[in-house]
């Protein structure tokens, strides 16, 4: 071994003095960095990944967690992170795992976009007095309205409304598949939804049936594996969601690793217990787009035109154009999934370099659409790295329907954003199958969280909304009137169609 | 804030600027100066099968050949002047006011425009954002705008509003707060039959522009105001609805009192507010609309600008404030605010 091991990542040191030698942090780590020997708890730092489990578990605040306690000499071509790699990869020969979002300190385009407010000409609304309405409907909508006259020489309503989910507040939980993570933080997050009138995603895992009684509030997803697809499971989906491709890691296929495959998973994916579910990079029957257009078609035939059809793509350059492309068919919303999009496990090569920002990707495609005339005939879903309130007005503003949220749904169950969870080791309860764990997670107070986030982002949203003078949701949508641009280069502001401050 | 007048007399009789002069100008507490305009409806009636375009032009050499050039393209210039004007000390002519009688051709039209009202709709548009030193600012059939930088009393002077005869009135007295006080961005603003005057200030107007502009119409006059008229236009024109039905879509009940109509008003509010969602107009407004067959009052879905109606026999009235109605009519009757985005039309009677 000539390489010999990197420094470690974090150094974990207990407050001798305050701990009460309770043993709580051995009890949660689910890494291994505690154990006990003798009287003595000793520290394994290496096997840190600042979950900060064991900080939120100790009792006396005994236990201090510090980032790079060794750090290489400093170069700004050669950075830690550069050199690690080389490290790890000559000592492998592999692909690097990486977990969460793009991790590259790109500057935030939501930071630099600011939102307006009414002074004097014309006045604030204050939604506690007066109506907000947030109501959002995703699925396609008529360009024009027809009447008819009957023939009694009345004037009929001619116009039929394609089926469209109804959301109380335009903030869904994105696809995030029970196997990734674990069947409590589905059910948490289920009971969030439906008690907030909005929707979620099941991922490429199929339907639990304890998640049966959220169907309603559930839409399932049809992924290049299939897995979990039968008639049964599209039937019961508010919606149905034909994945593409994912934001994290555009262009490749997916990877559930065979430990987190346990029975209950095995059932639910209809896959072989322990195995590796692995779903390919393109779906086998997908080489076009008439070929979406034709599975869209099946699916809406299998479940007879009765529920709203999204396609999810990751943002990628040409994203404008295949949006473009996706609104011709008989698609109801297209999800877009920019690059700092969360994924349990992608290759770091991948969650890093792949795909651009979301906030772009909503302005080319909400542009390009208008320019074919064909914005009404499709939804579009915004996700990938929205942090607040203020970046869902903000991608609303630029044009999207409504978002999808995934790790911010993850950190109200718990989650730190360690990056760990293609190792099902997840200490929170969230990405693991392992039952001692899994059980840390209670649905109950999951649920309550979740919602409590939910409400949070809705009543700031309402008094962005209400101090921008704007009392209904559709009014904000595309209105980037009401943003400004601050530190964006010329390029930059002309795609994003925003003026700079001060303008 | 801004003051707002509009008059239909229902039979047609027609009455001259002089009376909406001095009850524009009560309301010069609502305006700034910069900005007053008028329109008028019936005026034009030896040339009532063409389309009168007024145009701001910046001199009458380049920008005047453009729009020569253009028009003859596209159809005959049945007859062309400046619109008469006498010089008041409020007011720098900065714009020389023209008028075209324009008849488009009709061997012309095909492609992508349609229609006699594709064609001029398409000339307004392309001349607005091309042409530098020349604003068609109305381009309506027997109807004119006339409008300045100025307060109400010197800009109905400047044009001689007296001398002019409608049977309906629209006229604004302007105090500008988002947009420059420049000539174009006076109201009222106008395309085709449509006129618009607004007091108010549209916090949808992205969502507004963005929209209209998938369908060809072009917002180059600075000011929010410009979209309602585009508006109308695409909804009342192109998509055929009936003015109840575009105030629904601009002005739409809110999803609670939908919730609580009858099955068949509910669904034919929500099919409203789903295709036409982004065309809802939200800030405060109070705004009267001209059309070919009378007049839309509306206000904002919770009424934060003010609107008062009065009614005598066959006129209808409706301004910012009920002492400009009495001044045009001190025999009126019938003086009630209307319920906010409740529509308040006056058709002429056939």
């Amino acid at each position: 071994m000539t390489l010999g091991s990197v420094p470690p990542k974090f150094k974990v040191s207990i407050d001798r003095d305050q701990c009460m030698d309770c043993g709580r942090c051995i009890e949660n780590c689910s890494y291994g960095v505690y154990r006990r020997e003798g009287d003595k708890i000793l520290i394994e730092s290496r096997k840190c990944t600042a979950c900060l489990r064991c900080v939120a578990m100790c009792p006396r605040d005994a236990i201090d967690i510090t980032e790079k306690p060794i750090d290489y000499r400093p170069h700004p071509v050669w950075t830690r992170e550069a050199r690690e790699d080389i490290i790890n990869q000559a000592r492998s020969g592999k692909i690097i795992l990486s977990g969460m979002g793009n991790a590259k300190d790109l500057p935030i385009i939501y930071d630099r976009l600011l939102l307006d407010a009414c002074q004097v000409t014309n006045p604030s609304i204050d939604p506690l007095r007066e109506p907000m309405e947030l109501r959002t409907y995703i699925g396609k909508k008529p360009s024009k309205i027809k009447f008819r006259k009957t023939e009694s020489g009345d004037v009929e309503l001619e116009t039929k409304l394609a089926p469209n989910l109804k959301l109380d507040t335009p903030i869904m939980i994105g696809h995030m598949s029970f196997g990734a993570i674990s069947l409590n933080s589905q059910l948490s997050m289920a009971k969030a939804v439906a008690e907030t009138g909005t929707f979620m995603g099941t991922g490429e895992g199929g339907l639990h049936k304890k998640l049966y009684p959220y169907q309603d509030h559930m839409i399932v997803q049809v992924a290049s594996g299939r897995f979990g697809v039968n008639i049964d499971y599209l039937e019961r989906g508010a919606a149905i969601e034909i994945k593409i491709g994912q934001g994290a890691k555009p262009g490749i296929g997916g990877h559930l690793p065979g430990e987190k495959v346990n029975e209950e998973v095995s059932k639910t994916r209809m896959i072989p217990f322990g195995s590796d579910a692995i779903s390919p990079a393109p779906h086998h029957d997908i080489y076009s787009i008439e070929d979406l257009v034709q599975l869209i078609r099946s699916l809406k035939e299998a479940t007879e035109w009765k529920k709203p059809i999204f396609v999810k793509i990751a943002a990628v350059h040409n994203v404008a154009s295949i949006a473009a492309g996706i609104a011709r068919s008989s698609a109801d919303a297209v999800v877009i999934d920019g690059f700092r999009g969360g994924t349990g496990a992608a290759p770091k090569v991948f969650r890093d370099n792949v795909g651009i920002p979301i906030e772009v990707a909503i302005a080319s495609v909400d542009q390009k659409l208008r320019e074919q005339g064909v914005r009404n005939e499709i939804s579009i879903i915004a996700s990938g790295g929205i942090r607040n309130s203020a970046d869902l007005a903000k991608s609303i503003a630029l044009g999207a329907d409504s978002i999808y949220i995934g790790t911010a749904a993850l950190v109200a169950l718990g989650c730190r954003v360690c990056g760990n969870c293609y190792r099902n080791l997840c200490p929170w309860g969230i990405a693991t199958q392992r039952p001692d764990l899994v059980s840390r997670l209670d649905p109950e107070v999951g649920a309550m969280q979740v919602s409590n986030l939910i409400h949070g982002w809705t009543l700031e949203l309402s008094e962005l909304m209400g101090a921008a003078g704007i009392n209904s949701i559709e009014s904000l949508r595309g209105n980037r009137d009401r943003l400004r641009g601050y530190m964006l280069d010329e390029g930059m502001l002309k795609i994003l169609d925003v003026l700079p401050a001060g303008a | 804030m801004c003051g707002i007048i509009g008059f239909i007399d229902r039979t047609k009789s027609r009455m001259d600027g002089s009376s909406i002069k001095v009850a524009l100008s009560l309301m010069n507490e609502r305006g700034s100066g910069d900005g007053a305009g008028y329109a008028a409806y019936g005026i034009y009636p030896e040339y009532a099968d063409c389309y009168a375009l007024h145009v701001f032009f910046d001199n009458l050499t380049e920008p005047k050949k453009k729009v020569d050039e253009l028009l003859h393209q596209w159809g005959e210039i049945v007859h062309q002047e400046e619109i008469p004007t006498t010089p008041q000390p409020g007011i720098k002519k900065v714009h020389i006011p023209w008028r075209y009688f324009f008849k488009p051709s009709e061997n012309l039209m095909e492609g992508r425009v349609a229609s006699e009202n594709d064609v001029v709709m398409h000339i307004v548009m392309e001349v607005n954002a091309t042409v530098k030193g020349a604003t068609i600012f109305s381009s309506g059939k027997n109807m004119g705008v006339f409008k300045a930088s100025g307060w109400p009393e010197d800009v109905a002077n400047f044009y001689r509003i007296e001398d002019y005869k409608g049977y309906i009135w629209l006229a604004h007295n302007r105090y500008p707060t988002n947009s420059p006080g420049w000539w174009g961005g006076a109201h009222p603003f106008n395309l085709l039959n449509w006129s618009v005057v607004h007091n108010g200030e549209i916090t949808s107007y992205g969502t507004n522009q963005r929209y209209v502009e998938e369908y060809g119409y072009k917002c180059t006059a600075l000011t929010d105001t410009e979209v309602v008229a585009y508006l109308f236009d695409l909804l009342g024109r192109q998509h055929e609805l009936s003015h109840e039905m575009v105030v629904k879509a601009l002005a739409p009940p809110f999803w609670d009192d939908i919730d609580r109509m009858p099955a068949k008003e509910a669904e034919l509010n929500k099919v409203i507010r789903l295709t036409y969602g982004s065309a809802l107009m939200n800030g405060p407004f109070a705004i009267v609309v001209g059309t070919e067959n009378g007049i839309v009052g509306f206000t904002d879905r919770i009424k934060l600008r003010p609107l008062v109606v009065g009614e005598n026999g066959s006129k209808l009235y409706i301004s910012s404030e009920e002492a400009a109605i009495r001044t045009l009519d001190p025999e009126v009757k019938n003086i009630y605010t209307p319920r906010a985005g409740e529509p308040i039309i006056g058709r002429f009677i056939e």
